[in-house]
């Protein structure tokens, strides 16, 4: 068991006449070798949660145990969470601050007090999992495009070696390409390295195709929490609070409606044409 | 001539180390050109570097050409004296609202360009008023920016555009950081100021979605403007899109991955109501031909 949040609250600018009540007795469980999504209008609480979960905001009341470990616990070493637990930010590559690529993705695995060559073998392997070409290790992060700084951040985070990566929207303002790549690659990630995983996006379709468990955040609460199939079933609720469907769940809506027997529980392409396929095929036969 | 018309642009960034002497110099925008007609909604698409913010940047002389020219409403922009005019004609909107808000309250933000401007006070007043009405936040006009969501801050810096009465608008992927209903809003209040107040609308986008309902579509890569068209012209090669590194909208790859299944579709279907009137007619064709065979 990974991580457990129970009862938390958070409260921004208590005794100020700027209270808000950001996070509203929040209670998770996250198992290790999960793969969420994260989702949630902006300003729903979803960011303050993620910094919860490695220690960076304190909850106001509320308890947050790491492996049964209670956080909050003095002994409890914060310094040792937040390397188990890597945070990739919004817009990360803003953060890049090293002479070469090499050297960004080092700083973290050398602070963490590490042999020379320990930290050189956990960069490089990070670099590789994120897919960036070794002719770029010696290259300015500033000479690079938006998707090859974004893998540099996030190859910065993975060199730690956290058990859980949480990332908060990491494929904002990259091409459709970009894009893919990227969450492939974190995709990969899980698969191979077991590595828990916990996605931040706007993005509906992109939750849909890669993730088992969606966790909906709306003012501060936990609306939903299941799969994606059965929280897209709400899809009228989660325009009402900011959010939305994939797009192939308002067709496959449509076409049910307009006759066609298709499944309209499809949340990616793929499905939707599975079943599509097989609804012309009864209705041709019918 | 068009509200914009660029001739053979090109636009080099140039490196230079201390003591400036130029270290390299990299071609962001080769030889392009191109005209949009007042009115229109002009979609711009294309990776990350292949020049799209770059070209931006020039319609209200953020940049100034290397080589080439770009008029804006008749003026040349590499003429210093055209200079004010132009930035008052053609508005810019960027990717992160809160970077380009600067009031404490809303509508002291939108009255901010038309003040710059010397607008007398009253007629601020009036231009604010019909700002916020073209954006729909009216409702919010006291209320403090920093207190908004997304999308509303981006309807607020949009409003901020709108107040200075400008012939064009060019958004900078306005949507990028927003939830998926303040994008909505965002494509929306840009749609209807396109329609209703005539503005000449440039945008530019990762979201293929957005690109429906636009007048023309130009795609960029390597700094080229690579294929253009109406949106159903564009999204009909899917292959080609994706070798430049773009997508596009569900709907239409569904239609497309059907097509490739034996399903006998057209091509560039850009909305769902397409789609179901397609597999309709999709459907009686075939058992027509199923009552023939027997």
């Amino acid at each position: 068991m990974a991580i457990r949040v129970e009862n938390v609250n958070y409260i921004y600018g208590e005794g100020t006449a700027y209270k808000i009540h950001a996070l509203k007795n929040i209670n998770l469980t996250i198992q290790d070798g999960e793969f969420i999504g994260l989702i949630g209008h902006t300003g729903s609480g979803k960011s303050t949660l993620t910094q919860h979960l490695n220690g960076l905001v304190r909850a106001s009341s509320g308890k947050i145990y790491y492996n049964d470990q209670d956080i909050y616990e003095e002994k409890f070493s914060m310094k040792e969470l937040r390397s188990k637990v890597g945070l990739v930010f919004q817009y990360p590559e803003h953060q890049l601050f090293e002479v070469d690529v090499f050297s960004d993705v080092c700083f973290g695995p050398k602070n963490l007090g590490l042999a020379k060559e320990e930290v050189e073998k956990r960069a490089e392997e990070a670099l590789k999992s994120v897919g960036l070409d070794s002719s770029l290790y010696k290259a300015s992060p500033f000479e690079l495009s938006g998707g090859q700084k974004r893998r540099v951040a996030i190859a910065g985070v993975l060199a730690m070696q956290p058990e859980v990566l949480i990332l908060d929207e990491p494929t904002a303002g990259l091409d459709p390409k970009g894009r893919d790549e990227i969450l492939d690659e974190i995709g990969k990630l899980h698969q191979e390295r077991k590595i828990t995983i916990l996605l931040v996006s706007h993005s509906m379709e992109d939750v849909a195709r890669y993730v088992k468990r969606i966790i909906v955040m709306n003012q501060g609460n936990v609306q939903f929490d299941q799969t994606p199939k059965e929280v897209f079933r709400h899809y009228r609720e989660l325009e009402k609070i900011g959010l939305a469907a994939p797009q192939v769940t308002y067709i496959m809506n449509e076409l049910r409606q307009n006759g066609f027997l298709v499944d309209t529980d499809s949340t990616t392409v793929k499905e939707a044409k599975d079943s599509i396929l097989r609804a012309l095929q009864g209705r041709r036969e019918s | 001539m068009g509200i914009i018309k660029i001739k053979n642009l090109v636009h080099d960034y140039i490196r230079r180390d201390e003591e400036g002497n130029v270290e390299g110099t990299s071609r962001a925008i080769n030889k392009v050109s191109l005209e949009v007609e007042k009115g229109q909604f002009i979609v711009i698409l294309g990776h990350n570097g292949s020049g799209k913010s770059t070209l931006a940047k020039h319609l209200n002389v953020i940049l100034m050409p290397t080589e080439g020219s770009v008029w804006v409403n008749g003026k040349d922009t590499a003429e210093e004296r055209n200079l004010w005019e132009i930035r008052q004609s053609a508005g810019m909107v960027f990717q992160n609202p809160d970077n380009q808000i600067i009031g404490t309250v809303v509508e002291e933000d939108v009255g901010f360009g038309p003040e710059n401007m010397g607008v007398p006070t009253d007629e601020i007043w009036q231009r604010v008023d019909a700002a916020l009405r073209a954006v729909n936040m009216v409702a919010y006009r006291h209320h403090s920016p920093n207190k908004l969501s997304g999308g509303q801050k981006q309807r607020v810096a949009i409003a901020g555009v709108v107040a200075m009465r400008p012939q064009c608008i060019i958004l900078d992927e306005p949507t990028a950081m927003l939830d998926p209903v303040g994008r909505k809003e965002v494509i929306e209040t840009v749609r209807e100021l396109n329609e209703k107040e005539n503005v000449t609308v440039i945008l530019i986008t990762h979201y293929m979605e957005e690109v429906i309902g636009a007048d023309r579509v130009f795609v960029m890569d390597q700094g080229e403007v690579v294929l253009q068209g109406t949106p159903k012209e564009v999204f009909s090669q899917v292959e080609l899109l994706k070798k430049y590194r773009l997508d596009v909208p569900q709907v239409t790859e569904l239609a497309y991955e059907l097509k490739m299944a034996g399903v006998e579709l057209e091509d560039g279907i850009l909305t769902t109501k397409e789609l179901v009137e397609g597999l309709k007619r999709y459907l009686l064709r075939e058992k027509g031909k199923d009552r023939e065979g027997k």
